[in-house]
């Protein structure tokens, strides 16, 4: 996977005043099987908060307990100060939900729907203005049924915001899009979030977390494995990065090996690889290059989410397209 | 029938025109989809049309107390169409929306889910008054006799409703599918259909199964309706069945509907 890490101008600065979500010690289990062993986290206002993990890991039942769809065995769930079960009217007002796997009446139409929802709310987004934003403008006088699964995607985001939500929890948002629409369905999420909504997303998309989440949640087996940046997370999971390449002639290792970026020279057959930092990729070709030695097929493998998610948990993610080999 | 929560955040103004309009929606439904419409409301005035067109139906007959077999069968159109719209109308599209996940979505609204089954029995109750409305002018219209009893009449319709709509619910509780709910429905409808008195006049039943016929839903109804055209307020045993099933029913519904 060749996923460049997207920095991010914005710092996941320290919780401060109410947060938006906090969880503590949050488990659930159905009969013997334990879904949510013990998740604690907090996420802090206007803040993308990503959770991460394995099918069965546990992601949706937290959301559930979270919104006050399921009560939890034990711990304490807190939404902007609300407790989901005791304040439900008043979180049903302030968090919008869009969950997995959730259709609607086939022949109702697209504006018929949002008009019907729209009502629900004491202070409602305008139809217009959402649909235009979702792309759904055209698609207003069509029945449900006439919708692409990427067209009835966007209509379940569509019905999370059109509260206005203080809190979006987006689960499996993107699941069944097609890459441009995700990538457009990316961009909404990063609109809304700097109209100062903070997002919940659950996600199986690595570039998705990478690419949108403040902080992320690694999720496996009803717990929390890790909770940090992106960032931090794929460094956590392997310090530096490594060059692989076919050198036209042979070469002493000492070339490489005395420069500053470089940690490790190794061979693999024909092949070279070299570990390090920095500008690993320019040192190495261009000290190869004054020595008379050209590097052929180079290969730059750079750490990401799913190196941290697999050295954390030993598992695959699942569902992703072009996995690390 | 259903639990609506009172204790809403939303303004008084707000949570009616949400009301509104979700019995509007499910109103377009019902009118997109019209299966309901069909066998609730177009199929037994359709009976009613082709009932009248058999002469011999409409000759007066001393087995049936001088009233025309045309006159035995307006009362039991009304409770045929009541009968299909309960059972087979209402708990389809609520099996539906389960499985779709339509009550799980609204319950993260301000919105509790219970709102679409009200919504549902008002757009039924709607189609269910229309049609009685429809059955019973066009039956005067063409030579039965008009209730003499319009209090008693109201009565027992409303009675009628009551006892069969929960079940509808009860249906909708049983069964996954839409589909499921309308082979329930049936399964439930023709016997009890039978003993309304579509097939075979009650007053030609033996002994033991009129009384029987009396004990159903659909039976009683037929009893309290007829009665009540005939100028007598009816007596008190249909009303009572049926408001032993409205209760029993209604309680059973309220118990065991799943909302996911």
């Amino acid at each position: 996977m060749s996923t460049q890490m997207m920095a991010r101008t914005r710092e996941p600065g320290p919780v401060t005043g109410t947060p938006a979500v906090e969880i503590e010690h949050l488990r659930k289990t159905y009969g013997t099987l334990v879904a949510v062993d013990d998740v604690s986290f907090s996420v802090a206002e206007g803040e993308i908060f990503g959770i991460l993990g394995p099918n069965g890991a546990g992601k949706t039942t937290t959301v559930e307990c979270a919104i006050g769809l399921r009560s939890p065995d034990a711990g304490t769930i807190r939404l902007l100060g609300l407790n989901p079960h005791a304040d439900r009217d008043e979180v049903h007002e302030i968090v919008g939900v869009q969950l997995q796997e959730g259709a609607l009446p086939a022949k109702l139409r697209v504006g018929e729907i949002l008009e019907m929802y729209r009502s629900f709310y004491r202070n409602p987004a305008d139809v217009g203005e959402l649909t235009e934003a979702l792309g759904l403008a055209p698609k207003r006088n069509d029945y449900y049924r006439s919708l692409s699964g990427g067209q009835q995607q966007r209509l379940s985001v569509a019905l999370a915001l059109i509260g206005q939500p203080k809190i979006a929890v987006l689960d499996e948002m993107t699941t069944g899009l097609d890459p441009q629409a995700r990538r457009d369905a990316w961009e909404l999420i990063e609109h809304i979030r700097d109209r100062g909504v903070t997002i919940v997303l659950v996600t199986h998309f690595m570039e998705e977390a990478e690419r949108l989440c403040d902080r992320v949640a690694l999720i496996d087996n009803g717990r929390v494995v890790a909770l940090d940046t992106p960032a931090n997370l794929a460094t956590r999971a392997r310090d530096g990065k490594s060059v692989r390449f076919l050198p036209s002639a042979p070469f002493e290792d000492r070339l490489l090996t005395e420069l500053p970026e470089v940690t490790g020279v190794e061979h693999q057959g024909q092949h070279v690889i070299v570990t390090g930092t920095g500008e690993l990729v320019n040192a190495v070709v261009l000290t190869l290059a004054a020595a008379g030695v050209t590097a052929r097929d180079v290969q730059l493998d750079s750490s990401n989410l799913e190196d941290a998610f697999v050295k954390l948990t030993g598992k695959h993610l699942g569902h992703q397209e072009g996995q690390t080999s | 029938m259903s639990s609506l929560s009172l204790s809403l955040p939303l303004p008084r103004p707000t949570r009616r025109a949400a009301f509104g309009q979700i019995v509007r929606n499910e109103a377009r439904l019902a009118w997109r989809q019209p299966t309901g419409l069909i066998t609730g409301l177009a199929l037994p005035v359709l009976l009613l049309v082709v009932f009248h067109a058999i002469p011999a139906f409409r000759q007066p007959s001393a087995n049936l107390g001088g009233l025309t077999t045309f006159g035995i069968y307006v009362p039991i159109l009304i409770v045929f169409s009541v009968a299909m719209l309960a059972f087979m109308s209402l708990p389809m599209p609520l099996a539906s929306y389960r499985e779709l996940g339509v009550l799980r979505r609204l319950s993260t609204t301000p919105v509790p889910p219970s709102w679409l089954l009200a919504a549902q029995g008002v757009v039924n109750l709607g189609t269910a008054a229309i049609a009685t409305l429809i059955i019973l002018v066009g039956g005067i219209v063409l030579g039965a006799p008009a209730p003499k009893n319009p209090a008693g009449f109201v009565l027992s319709f409303v009675l009628c409703v009551a006892a069969l709509f929960p079940i509808g619910l009860l249906i909708a509780s049983v069964a996954r599918t839409a589909a499921g709910a309308g082979i329930i429905g049936r399964l439930i409808f023709f016997p009890l259909i039978f003993f309304a008195g579509l097939w075979w006049p009650r007053e030609l039943m033996p002994g033991a199964l009129q009384a029987l016929s009396e004990a159903t839903p659909l039976g009683a109804t037929v009893t309290a309706i007829q009665d009540s055209m005939q100028g007598q307020f009816p007596p008190a045993a249909p009303l009572l069945v049926l408001t032993a099933y409205a209760v029993v029913f209604g309680l059973l519904a309220r118990r065991l509907f799943r909302w996911e």
